[in-house]
């Protein structure tokens, strides 16, 4: 039987390296601009002025997101070639063939997973590393994590945990399939208002 | 063709394994390290963002391909093709016409690291020189020089670290301005914290910025003022004596100087450790209030992080290396290891006993095998000294850090510059160094060797290309704590033109009389069997060149199974096992440094002695803020800076407080200038919560482009740092640097 695979991040330990970020572009040879996986700086609260003195009221953790090829995806909903399909093994995969680059993916997926390329003039995704994992390893991603916080794991269809965690959108919007641990910084982004602290790598 | 290899490493503080996809010639992919075993003793080696990047420097367009000479004036960039025979006679016949002119003393190879795989790098031409009768040499580093030094004036030597299995028994870890996440400081070593955190260590992280280790390793960050550790560290042993918290047994029968009753001989009735945290002398008493007004950390973090770190059971204090590349860097060194000694950390499992940390038994890593032999002119300078030895030479003697002669007895005229960017980007006050190097009547040749045309090469009279440490054999040490040695085999032919720097200084070598001493009638490969025989020492069961190859291992490692502890034995019994120090003890006050009698600077305690640029001062009220130049991810110091990659993932920016941007009508994103009154620079700010207000960052390493004004266009940080040079290691002090910002106009 398939797997039924999901990322899945402890955010406990990311440091924001952006290892995975390359790895997945080494492997994917993907251009400038086109990022499979990014890794979000989050941000929030600020400095108090306190005496003399600074005191720091501020938060800050790392999410690498990809493709959370979601059990909604809302982006097979809008293919209209319908070159976006999900698979019998839940990874959600793009069709270069059927794809005419309308975009419509890109514009409607929370997690901007599809990714056009200017080059080919399609859109292109995470497909998981399905070729490592037809043959054991794991995707790109999980084997460039230096601090091996990254994985695959499987996981049943509302098995789902931490993935409403900002920046990530509702996931009853789309049924993402990931796991993420919280840093510690997590609670505290609950409780304020949380931006995005490197909007312009993404 | 999936052949495992390192990564070609600069001199990044780590040295992984990669896995090259080769394809007609081509390599077409870089992946990690693909052994499925990892565990604490023989972690595998997963490269950073650089490494997995690196295709893009590899074949980036900018690649140098063949040998050029300069036309135009020197500096402005343009050159000429010329031969290889042309370029190699070129080079022999003014290294000749130098030594004949004005002595061995005027040839000069400048510190460098762009390349580090033994076949290629600098070292490759310090042999050359070193074969036929030397050339003004290079001591101590522009990393850590402060530390280099200053950890010996307390244990006596630089061997003051666990090797990092231990970290496990850690129950508390301070990462003082340590930054293992982006730094790097050996593969891995964010993941041995991040295995002590799993186990129950708290992990605390002082620095000024939110480093990507205080995010993802530490439990609490605690920002101070860059420049005023020591007062933290002082005022903690203060809240030590106050709580009783000093180790006093460890003190009494390890240590000399902490109180009246430890003063190493001669220095009876001197000012003690104690004597300086409690104002008896200098009637100021260091206490948490003291040190929040000149740190910026509050007193009571000062007081619990004290209590924590003197209480926690083997507690570790990691220092960095940023914090002593700063005015008085010697201070915070000695300070750190003044504090995990007076808190027993010494010579313990799961403890520290901090300084430089090169790790027991035998200080790990031999960096290098490849033989350079002896420089017979048995002269050397600072390696940041050389704009000095340049300008005036004649004058710079040992109070400047000189060794091997009382007084120089040239200036540099000829430079020989092999993998090495520290003639522009890696030196401070970047548009100084460009004056000297613009004047031929100073430096009468510049040969600069390397991959690309970086700042530095701009200037070079002679530009010799050489290829990367993909293009030939190579053999390179895990970085700082040597548990394993990579093999790199030739993945593909040299791009154009370009050579090995071996074979490059091989064919000056066979000009200058001296091909077949300098060869030894080997090939690079034959070079890595060689240096594989020469670490047979360390590693018995290490293979030849030819095993290694066919088994396509990449790595030899040595697995850590029960890590060593430094200063184990003299813990025990340090009568039977005394310290290469003068007292045999931990000095925390050093009759050495007592007696060069430079109190003001160079203490025989340390202390925290104010900054000569600081936002205490006078230069204050121009210059307020503090600029630093943090290790990035983006770049291993200038290598790197023109890779599309990286620039996409880490741009170069100057990292600002919104306190500091508001203040200044500054948003984020907007072109900021930065400046001082040695230069100016123009990039794209960042806003971040991540800088401590007042302090400013512009990661360093990005390459000088000067405008037509003179203005900084590329974000080199050091256009603004300062050549002074610190008063004991005669290290560099780039971070001690005042800075204003205001939002460029167009």
């Amino acid at each position: 039987m398939a797997r039924r695979v999901g990322f899945a991040v402890d955010l406990s330990g990311c440091t924001g390296c952006k290892a995975c970020q390359l790895a997945c572009k080494d492997k994917h040879r993907l251009g400038p601009g086109v990022l499979w996986r990014r890794v979000v700086e989050v941000a929030g609260g600020g400095w108090e002025r306190d005496g003399s003195t600074w005191r720091d009221a501020s938060w800050t953790y790392y999410v690498s997101v990809a493709c959370m090829h979601c059990d909604r995806p809302i982006c097979v909903e809008v293919c209209p070639t319908k070159a976006m399909t999900k698979g019998e093994d839940g990874i959600v995969t793009v069709d270069s063939e059927r794809c005419m680059g309308c975009r419509y993916c890109e514009w409607a997926c929370p997690y901007g997973a599809p990714q056009f390329d200017a080059a080919s003039g399609v859109v292109t995704k995470c497909d998981l590393c399905s070729d490592h994992l037809a043959v054991g390893r794991d995707p790109a991603c999980v084997e460039a994590c230096p601090m091996r916080v990254l994985a695959v794991e499987d996981l049943e269809v509302g098995g789902s945990r931490g993935a409403d965690t900002f920046p990530l959108p509702p996931s009853d919007l789309t049924e993402p399939r990931t796991r993420l641990a919280p840093h510690r910084d997590v609670g505290r982004a609950a409780i304020g208002p949380s931006r995005i602290g490197n909007e312009e790598e993404l | 063709m999936r052949i495992r290899t390192c990564c070609p490493a600069h001199n990044c503080g780590g040295r992984c394994l990669l896995v090259a996809t080769v394809e007609d010639g081509v390599i077409v992919r870089l992946e990690a390290d693909d052994r499925r075993d990892d565990d604490l003793a023989m972690p595998r080696l997963v490269a950073c963002a650089r490494g997995r990047a690196y295709l893009q420097r590899q074949y980036h367009p900018d690649r140098l391909t063949h040998p050029q000479r300069r036309v135009g004036k020197r500096g402005e960039g343009r050159f000429e093709r010329i031969s290889w025979d042309e370029a190699l006679d070129v080079a022999a016949a003014e290294i000749r016409r130098v030594r004949e002119t004005y002595g061995h003393g005027a040839l000069f190879v400048p510190y460098g690291t762009g390349a580090y795989s033994n076949t290629n790098g600098s070292h490759l031409a310090r042999r050359l020189f070193n074969l036929s009768g030397g050339c003004l040499g290079i001591e101590n580093t522009y990393s850590w020089a402060c530390t280099n030094r200053a950890t010996p004036t307390v244990y006596g030597t630089r061997i003051t670290g666990n090797q990092r299995q231990d970290q496990v028994n850690s129950r508390y870890i301070l990462m003082w301005g340590w930054n293992p996440a982006e730094m790097i400081d050996g593969t891995n070593s964010a993941w041995f914290v991040k295995q002590a955190r799993e186990r129950g260590a708290r992990v605390v992280c002082i620095d000024p910025r939110k480093t990507l280790s205080a995010v993802g390793l530490a439990d609490e960050w605690v920002p101070i003022r860059p420049g005023t550790d020591v007062a933290m560290l002082t005022a903690m042993a203060h809240v030590l004596l106050d709580e009783d918290l000093v180790d006093r047994d460890f003190v009494r029968t390890h240590c000399v100087g902490f109180d009246a009753a430890t003063m190493p001989a001669g220095a009876a009735g001197e000012e003690s450790y104690e004597d300086y945290v409690l104002g008896r002398r200098d009637g100021v008493e260091k206490t948490p209030a003291w040190a929040e007004a000149i740190t910026g950390v509050p007193r009571e973090t000062i007081r619990r992080i004290a209590r924590e770190y003197a209480s926690a059971g083997p507690a570790m204090l990691v220092q960095g290396y940023g914090m002593q590349r700063r005015a008085y860097g010697e201070q915070v060194v000695r300070a750190g290891c003044v504090l995990a000694a007076i808190t027993g950390n010494v010579g313990i499992p799961g403890g520290s006993a901090s300084g430089l940390g090169l790790p027991a038994p035998d200080g790990g890593s031999r960096w290098l095998g490849f033989p350079t032999g002896e420089n017979p002119y048995g002269t050397a300078i600072p390696v940041a000294a050389w704009t000095e030895a340049v300008l005036r030479g004649h004058a710079l003697g040992r109070e400047d850090g000189v060794l091997g002669r009382d007084r120089l007895e040239t200036d540099v005229k000829l430079i020989y510059a092999v993998a090495s960017n520290c003639l522009i980007d890696q030196h401070m006050n970047v548009n100084r160094s460009a004056r000297i190097l613009a004047d031929e009547g100073l430096v009468e040749f510049l040969i600069v060797q390397d991959q690309f045309l970086t700042p530095t090469a701009r200037f070079a009279d002679l530009l010799l290309p050489a290829c990367t440490a993909f293009e030939t054999y190579g053999i390179q040490d895990g970085w700082k704590f040597g548990d394993e040695l990579l093999f790199m085999p030739q993945l593909v032919e040299p791009l154009g033109e370009s050579k090995s720097d071996y074979a490059i200084c091989s064919g000056i070598a066979e000009r200058l009389g001296i091909g077949e001493a300098y060869t030894e009638g080997r090939d690079e490969r034959q070079w890595v069997d060689r240096i594989l025989e020469l670490y047979r020492d360390r590693f018995p069961d290490l293979p030849d060149v030819d095993a290694f190859e066919a088994s396509n291992a990449g790595v030899h490692t040595r697995p850590i199974d029960e890590p060593a502890v430094a200063f184990a034995d003299f813990r025990k019994d340090p009568e039977a096992h005394p310290l290469d120090t003068p007292s045999g003890k931990v000095e925390i006050f050093s009759k050495t440094l007592f007696d060069l009698g430079r109190p003001d600077e160079i203490p025989a305690v340390p202390k925290y002695v104010e900054e000569w640029e600081s936002p205490f001062g006078e230069e204050a009220r121009r210059f307020p803020l503090q600029a630093l130049g943090s290790h990035s991810l983006s770049r291993v110091h200038s290598s790197h800076a023109n890779n599309p990659w990286l620039q996409e993932a880490f741009p170069q920016r100057v990292f600002v407080n919104p306190v500091d941007a508001e203040a200044r009508g500054i948003r984020d994103g907007d072109p900021v200038r930065v400046f001082n009154d040695r230069g100016r620079l123009v990039i794209p700010c960042r806003l971040t919560n991540r800088i401590r207000p007042g302090v400013v960052d512009i990661p360093q390493g990005a390459w000088w482009a000067p405008d037509a004004d003179g203005t900084d266009r590329g974000g080199n940080v050091n256009v603004l740092t300062t050549e002074r040079l610190t008063p004991f290691a005669h290290g560099p002090a780039a971070h001690t640097c005042m800075v204003e910002i205001e939002r460029e106009r167009p």
